[in-house]
């Protein structure tokens, strides 16, 4: 029981640095963005490769980090230069990412068993290994949730946030919004490849389908951090997205423990996520909201 | 401060749908003139306005802002000499975020924006001045996010917004059209106040016959893409709704016939 949730923190805690980065697209810039499906497996494939060739592991994950940013540019031109539609962008993105990842990792699957990574030092240092984990992802979440939100703040960050939300203001503000588009993406999928090469390490291989479903477990994570850990100001709102991922690493980990079979977990997910984006629908549904109608006002 | 020389615009050209919007459109703002723009629907007064704006490029002729060829900048580059307020409340300011932050923005308005902290409490104190004397009581609101305001207010906070950073132009398209009356003509008062209070160079598109009188120092009338009249001075002192209809019925051979325009 201990160790379930202990696994599942190790992993949350991963999954929430992916799960930040697919909150910058879907909420901040509200943009679907399908490029995190390749960007993580192009984060694996990259430290992966880097570790097996024997590449400082630290390195490597920096280099997939800056590989994912890549990746954001990428969709960001093809979205806003050529002017293909976002969620389009995000598709054209992700399936060259395919192609690529392959060509890094130059099979579909690279073992990382035995080879020194990121965890590590902390192995060394005499913690086990989930400990290690929990220890090194807590310290990135935590890093990386105090960046964002100085990030935020800023001129910058503001102007970002803006065009999510509306970019005819935004413009006539005199701000590009073309280019806070396309920041906004590399942040989000250098954050997904970090995510990813962090995985991929924890889990001592990377895979060209581990990123199959990976936009739906993030999107998963981000609605139940909104729903469980409410959305009061900016800082409550990242850390709720780290509680969310590791509760849905929780969920996960009880209904295999309850028997159901792996091979159903992404049925489970996409489930999950449809009834929890269908959640307000439901709600009028089942709780039609009150209209109180004067004396007046009513028909004779 | 604004010129406009000889702009053709013209929509989906090639096709059957295809719309000659502005035809041949030359005007001169001096620094300072507070210019009425009516028409009927369909005039150009908002395609002339978008196109100021840079929201579409032209298809002849050229403009210029504070003596600044602008013809072919981008929307957003312009938006450093001009500032705009839409005829949607909701369009003008960023609804999930709060008071504050929307006015930092408008702060900036045409400087690049880097790392510095979004809003420092200097400016907090200058919001709360600004916004005390709009007497909306939106002073203790900077908090707030801005869609829990009415339509009235957020129209008054875009205002401030457009005049924040003092603009070369101020373009105003049919700004208080989607409001009831009472709210229209507090926020018509409030435009007034602050276009006299930083002597703005103005252009504001109305429907409204008796608002287009009332306010500024010249009236321009546009009609099918062109400026059918172009009143200014004591002669547009002295104009009557009456008049202006039978003026627009010699120049343009035709009858004024818009409804909004003549109940209200």
């Amino acid at each position: 029981m201990v160790e379930v949730v202990k696994g599942a923190l190790s992993l949350g805690l991963l999954w929430a640095i992916m799960t930040i980065g697919v909150y910058i697209t879907y909420r901040i810039l509200s943009i679907a963005d399908l490029t995190v499906e390749g960007s993580i497996t192009l984060g694996a494939a990259i430290a992966a490769h880097a570790i097996s060739s024997g590449m400082n592991p630290y390195l490597g994950t920096l280099i997939a980090l800056f590989g994912g940013m890549a990746a954001g540019l990428c969709t960001g031109l093809l979205h806003t230069k050529l002017k293909i539609p976002a969620l389009l962008s995000g598709i054209l993105t992700m399936i060259a990412l395919y192609s690529i990842n392959l060509r890094v990792m130059g099979k579909a699957n690279i073992s990382l068993l035995r080879m020194e990574n990121v965890y590590t030092v902390f192995e060394n240092m005499g913690l086990e290994p989930t400990w290690a984990t929990i220890t090194l992802g807590a310290m990135s979440v935590l890093v990386i949730v105090c960046l964002l939100y100085w990030f935020f703040g800023t001129e910058l960050g503001c102007a970002i946030r803006a065009t999510g939300n509306n970019p005819y203001m935004v413009r006539a503000q005199g701000i590009n919004t073309n280019t806070m588009i396309i920041i906004g993406l590399i942040i989000s999928n250098g954050l997904v490849s970090l995510g990813g090469a962090l995985i991929a390490q924890n889990q001592n291989f990377s895979d060209i389908g581990m990123g199959t479903g990976s936009i739906v477990i993030g999107l998963a994570s981000v609605i139940i951090g909104e729903v469980l850990f409410g959305k009061r100001n900016f800082f409550m709102r990242l850390l709720s997205l780290v509680f969310g991922a590791i509760t849905y690493r929780i969920i996960i980990a009880f209904v295999l423990k309850l028997g159901m079979h792996s091979n159903d977990l992404k049925l489970f997910t996409a489930i999950t996520v449809a009834i929890a984006l269908a959640l307000p629908m439901i709600k009028d549904f089942v709780n039609p909201p009150k209209i109180s109608i004067g004396e007046g006002e009513q028909d004779a | 401060m604004l010129r406009i020389d000889g702009v053709y615009k013209v929509f989906n050209p090639g096709t059957v749908n295809q719309k000659t919007a502005l035809r041949n459109v030359s005007l001169t703002m001096k620094e300072g003139d507070f210019i009425t723009l009516i028409g009927g629907n369909g005039a150009g007064k908002s395609t002339l306005l978008n196109c100021i704006a840079g929201v579409y490029g032209v298809d002849k002729g050229s403009i210029n802002i504070a003596e600044v060829d602008v013809t072919k900048l981008t929307e957003y580059k312009r938006a450093a000499f001009l500032g705009r307020v839409f005829q949607d409340p909701m369009m003008g300011t960023a609804s999930d975020m709060i008071l504050e932050e929307n006015l930092a923005l408008a702060l900036r308005r045409g400087k690049a924006r880097g790392l510095r902290w979004g809003i420092s409490n200097k400016e907090r104190e200058v919001y709360r001045e600004l916004l005390s004397h709009l007497g909306l009581g939106l002073e203790h609101r900077l908090n707030v996010k801005v869609k829990l305001l009415s339509g009235g207010q957020r129209q008054a906070i875009t205002l401030l917004m457009a005049t924040l950073n003092k603009p070369k132009v101020l373009l105003l398209d049919e700004h208080t059209a989607a409001l009831d009356p009472k709210t229209a003509s507090i926020v018509l008062d409030l435009t007034e106040r602050l276009i006299h209070e930083n002597g703005l160079t103005t252009l504001m598109v109305t429907h409204n016959m008796r608002d287009a009188i009332r306010y500024g120092n010249r009236l321009i009338m546009m009609h099918d893409g062109r400026i059918f009249l172009d009143i200014q001075g004591e002669e547009k002192k002295k104009l009557t709704v009456e008049e202006l209809l039978a003026r627009f019925g010699s120049a343009s051979g035709q009858e004024f016939s818009y409804d909004r325009a003549l109940l209200s």
